[in-house]
């Protein structure tokens, strides 16, 4: 969080990795506008279906990134650089691990599965 | 570590004691998220597995699960109302501020295990099919770490009550904010790809 902290009197690491009251009210009023448009994308008709998808997943992205920064204090502060390049790693690895799984699994599912098996006919021959 | 002074001697830029705790508390969060994303890619291999049995859009309530997102995430909100007040030293402000994020976890759990309950009811149990068992386990592992929270909620505040707010109260207390912020992070992904995704 590049934010100044505001009359605080002390240019400390501890106070940075700990935020202020006003960084925690900007993350929660974000959040909850954040949780509000996603929900609303699917329970009213005001996005339509085809970029509804997209859209809770940016909303998503960005909500996690809000609360990282604002209630996680995770940034460029000197304090927080190990943190923020651990979890750059661990997001790497979660990247490829969901991304492989579903690319594997999605090849496999179309490539492997008879499609005119069912269940019933499954069972009947194993 | 002085006990008045706990965060105030160490000018050290940002590697004493406290700050390693929380590098290493951060490293197994790390961990922990790699857990939920190994969860949440077998709930998206399995999401169409239903065996014949009920979808995500017949069972899932859209209201319900907006209820337990503001739970969690106003919950999110009075815990890092209660580190400031941990900072600035107020113990009794600190341990409202504990006593009403609990009461907002415990909230939400019991929201949960009413939804688990439904669904088993309804006959759509973890056994009923792939889908419905990544899903009981991805979910149910969420709602174990909130578990897990409120326990060391509990906890902690008997630690401050019984020692004070020294140094490692505040450190343990800093983990403790991570660990439950870290919740919020999840369920975050757990309310978009998981609920919203089955009514697009």
């Amino acid at each position: 969080m590049k934010a100044p902290l505001p009359h605080s009197g002390m240019e400390h690491a501890e106070s940075h990795a700990h935020g202020n009251l006003k960084s925690y009210v900007v993350g929660f009023v974000l959040s909850l506008v954040l949780t509000i448009a996603s929900f609303g994308t699917v329970m009213t008709d005001l996005v339509p279906h085809a970029s509804r998808l997209a859209t809770i997943v940016i909303l998503c992205v960005v909500q996690l990134f809000v609360q990282l920064v604002y209630f996680l204090h995770m940034g460029t502060a000197k304090s927080q650089r190990q943190n923020t390049a651990i979890f750059a790693c661990t997001s790497l690895l979660i990247v490829i691990v969901v991304a492989g799984s579903l690319w594997v699994m999605h090849n496999a599912n179309v490539n492997m599965m008879p499609m005119s098996m069912s269940i019933q006919s499954a069972l009947k021959h194993p | 570590m002085s006990a008045s002074l706990p965060y105030a001697v160490h000018e050290t830029a940002g590697h004493d004691n406290a700050s390693m705790t929380t590098v290493g508390f951060w490293i197994y969060l790390m961990s922990d998220c790699l857990i939920f994303a190994v969860l949440f890619a077998t709930f998206g291999v399995l999401v169409h597995s239903t065996a014949g049995g009920p979808d995500g859009k017949g069972l899932f309530e859209l209201p319900f699960v907006l209820g337990e997102t503001m739970l969690l995430l106003v919950s999110s909100f009075t815990f890092g109302a209660g580190m400031l007040s941990a900072q600035a030293g107020r113990k009794k402000q600190l341990l409202a501020w504990l006593a009403v994020t609990f009461v907002l976890g415990l909230a939400f759990i019991a929201m949960e295990l009413h939804e688990f309950s439904t669904l088993i009811h309804e006959g759509a149990g973890p056994s009923k099919s792939a889908f419905l068992s990544s899903f009981f386990t991805l979910v149910g592992t969420h709602g174990l770490h909130v578990t897990c929270g409120l326990a060391w909620l509990i906890v902690m505040a008997h630690q401050v009550v019984r020692f004070g707010l020294d140094g490692i109260a505040l450190r343990r207390l800093a983990c403790l904010s991570l660990f439950w912020h870290f919740l919020d992070l999840i369920w975050i992904c757990v309310f978009t790809f998981v609920y919203l995704r089955e009514f697009l």
